[in-house]
């Protein structure tokens, strides 16, 4: 299981931090233990013996970790949704920080409220002026308090769409990065208008002459994901999800048990591969083994090269071929 | 209007038309017991009603010939695409067998029926979703079939109705069924940019995929009574917020009071305000 090898990782990742500091003569203070599993280190010990010296001993833990990453280059349907929903994953505003220059955040629907899980603005992308909008979840529990886990309200996707249209307005092509479990399923969400949000945005979208590029980077759910995604060209992160429900609903939904969510995974067909089979997804963009929490700037890297290049493409287009192109993407679906 | 019903050509296929009534086999029954009620009225006048319980008017599903006979000219019926039969895009377990039982049940290929045909002489398209197979859900023949007539009535520069119904998504269908969200928008969109007029006429229960996307479209809005209509269903909701949901939450009088319904319209009335809305708008 994907949880308890990244667990094994993670700790070694803390001793050969802690080795490396040793090395250098930067801490004399021993292996933090408690934040060093017993079990990983007997193992390690086992396999190696004892340790002599600094350098050699984080030469044979770089091995080891290598092992168990190599453990990762293969992926369950229900592992990747474990790393899609990864608390240190990238999120909106670790993508605006790695990609975009000069950003400027814009705020509220403008109607009535500020919804916190729908994040954007302006910024630059290699210079150019874009529109960028996503959900936010947070890293730790009090962030996801205050972005209500990423699931929007309808004042998240009116602001979603108010920052939309000026960028058609402006001719700034929008990119948009998708991570959520869902609309908000509240009360209020529902007097105000959840359904009549999403397919506003969905109508919407369908109509915009710049280039729409979306990003899906974690888990991408039902119309609360799509109402920001109607796109020209959609990227996936290698170990991002894209489905019609959370793995739980669905099996909730169709055999009255959401506790057979992995079994729901297999038939689901949520990969950043099946999704690309669907003609849903058109790159993959990849991440380093064991997700992409584990390496920011490879993972940055990587989809900086994907958007550049895609955007490139897209700006060849006329405003009025890029609507067609848009629209014929879904067309073809089903 | 019972005559023009009788006056309708219905494709042979479809027997049971009418709800959720059981007709055992080439018996009528008499008498029929509404469902929220429990009381017994006769079949008569039930059909005389509509098929609103004559007791307590509760509204029963009805199918989507039937909906259509009570509100097109004799004869003008010209159904479109239907041979266009549900599929199973993802090879899901057991769905193929599932479709079968949905159409021998109902008689129908997919959820939604789309014709065209005449209201007092007006020619107009109609959509409607019959709750009856698979709960009207989004499939990627039902969004492919919306989206056909909808593409039709552009072309035709026809007034389009769309009578919505739906659980939500086919779960079967995977993410074909919520790419039909994208799909069937982007259509009505166009329609609109065409000056076209659209009337969305929600029936108990419009939710989910469908409410979110070519059902919450439309120019005007009307709904059955009592309809449940709503983007997340009440018990997801109630599992969220950990409370009971008030009476009425998401029913047609509830979305009329927070201002997403024009107005409630009994089945009586269906007919006489669909031609009232198409003369409004006709030059």
């Amino acid at each position: 299981m994907i949880e308890t090898i990244l667990k094994k990782v993670e700790t070694i990742d803390k001793k050969i931090e802690v080795l490396e500091k040793k090395a250098k003569g930067e801490t004399k203070e021993l292996v933090d233990t408690a934040s060093v599993s017993e079990e990983v280190l007997e193992e390690i010990s086992e396999k190696y013996g004892q340790w002599d010296d600094h350098t050699r001993e984080i030469e044979k833990l770089k091995d080891l970790r290598e092992i168990f990453l190599k453990d990762m280059r293969i992926l369950a349907p229900y592992e990747k949704v474990y790393l899609a929903r990864h608390a240190k994953r990238p999120h909106i505003d670790d993508f605006i920080d790695g990609l975009f220059t000069d950003f400027f955040e814009q705020k509220g629907d403008h109607l009535f409220d500020e919804d916190k899980s729908i994040f954007g603005g302006i910024a630059r992308f290699h210079g150019i002026p874009i529109t960028v909008v996503g959900h936010r979840k947070g890293h730790s529990m009090e962030e996801n308090m205050e972005y209500n886990f990423g699931m929007p309200c309808p004042e998240g996707y009116r602001k979603a769409l108010r920052l939309m249209n000026q960028a058609e307005k402006f001719g700034r092509p929008i990119i948009t990065f998708i991570d959520t479990p869902g609309a908000y399923p509240g009360m209020e969400a529902e007097e105000h208008g959840q359904g009549e949000a999403i397919a506003m945005n969905l109508a919407k979208m369908s109509q915009y002459h710049v280039p729409v590029i979306s990003v899906v980077t974690g888990e991408g759910n039902s119309g609360g994901a799509l109402a920001i995604g109607v796109a020209n060209r959609v990227l996936m992160l290698e170990n991002a999800v894209y489905s019609i429900l959370s793995p739980e609903g669905f099996a909730s939904i169709l055999w009255k048990d959401s506790g057979r969510h992995k079994e729901a995974c297999k038939l689901m067909k949520l990969t950043a591969d099946d999704l690309l089979e669907a003609g849903v997804a058109d790159v993959i963009v990849r991440e380093p083994l064991g997700g992409a929490q584990r390496d920011y700037g490879f993972v940055m890297k990587n989809l900086d090269e994907a958007l550049y290049k895609n955007l490139m493409d897209l700006r060849k287009l006329s405003p009025s071929e890029l609507k067609a192109d848009r629209q014929m993407k879904y067309r073809k679906i089903g | 209007m019972e005559a023009l019903r009788s006056a309708l050509t219905f494709p042979a296929r479809v027997k049971r038309d009418v709800g959720d009534v059981l007709f055992k086999k080439n018996k009528e029954p008499v008498f029929v017991t509404c469902k929220a009620c429990g009381r017994r009225a006769l079949k008569k006048d039930w059909q005389n009603n509509y098929y609103v319980c004559p007791v307590c008017g509760e509204y029963r599903t009805i199918g989507a010939y039937y909906r259509l006979s009570l509100i097109l000219d004799p004869g003008s019926i010209h159904e479109l695409n239907a041979d266009m039969k549900a599929n199973d895009p993802m090879y899901f377990p057991e769905y193929s067998e599932k479709i079968a039982k949905q159409r021998q049940k109902t008689g129908l290929e997919e959820a939604a029926v789309t014709v065209s045909g005449k209201i007092g002489g007006y020619k107009v398209v109609i959509i409607v979703l019959d709750p009856r197979f698979f709960m009207g859900s989004m499939s990627s023949i039902v969004g492919e079939k919306v989206t056909r007539a909808v593409e039709y009535a552009t072309k035709e520069k026809l007034p389009l109705i769309i009578f919505s119904a739906s659980g939500g998504a086919r779960m079967q269908e995977g993410i074909y069924s919520l790419m039909q969200m994208a799909k069937t928008a982007a259509a009505i969109e166009e329609f609109n940019a065409s000056g076209g007029l659209y009337i969305s006429f929600l029936t108990h229960p419009t939710t989910g995929g469908v409410t979110a996307s070519f059902a919450s479209l439309g120019d005007i809005t009307l709904a059955e009574p009592g309809a449940l209509i709503g983007f997340a269903g009440p018990r997801v909701i109630e599992q969220t917020i950990h409370k009971k949901l008030p009476q009425g939450f998401q029913r047609s009088e509830y979305l009329e009071a927070h201002g997403f319904v024009d107005k409630i319209v009994e089945r009586s009335q269906m007919r006489d305000t669909l031609l009232q809305l198409i003369k409004l708008h006709s030059k």
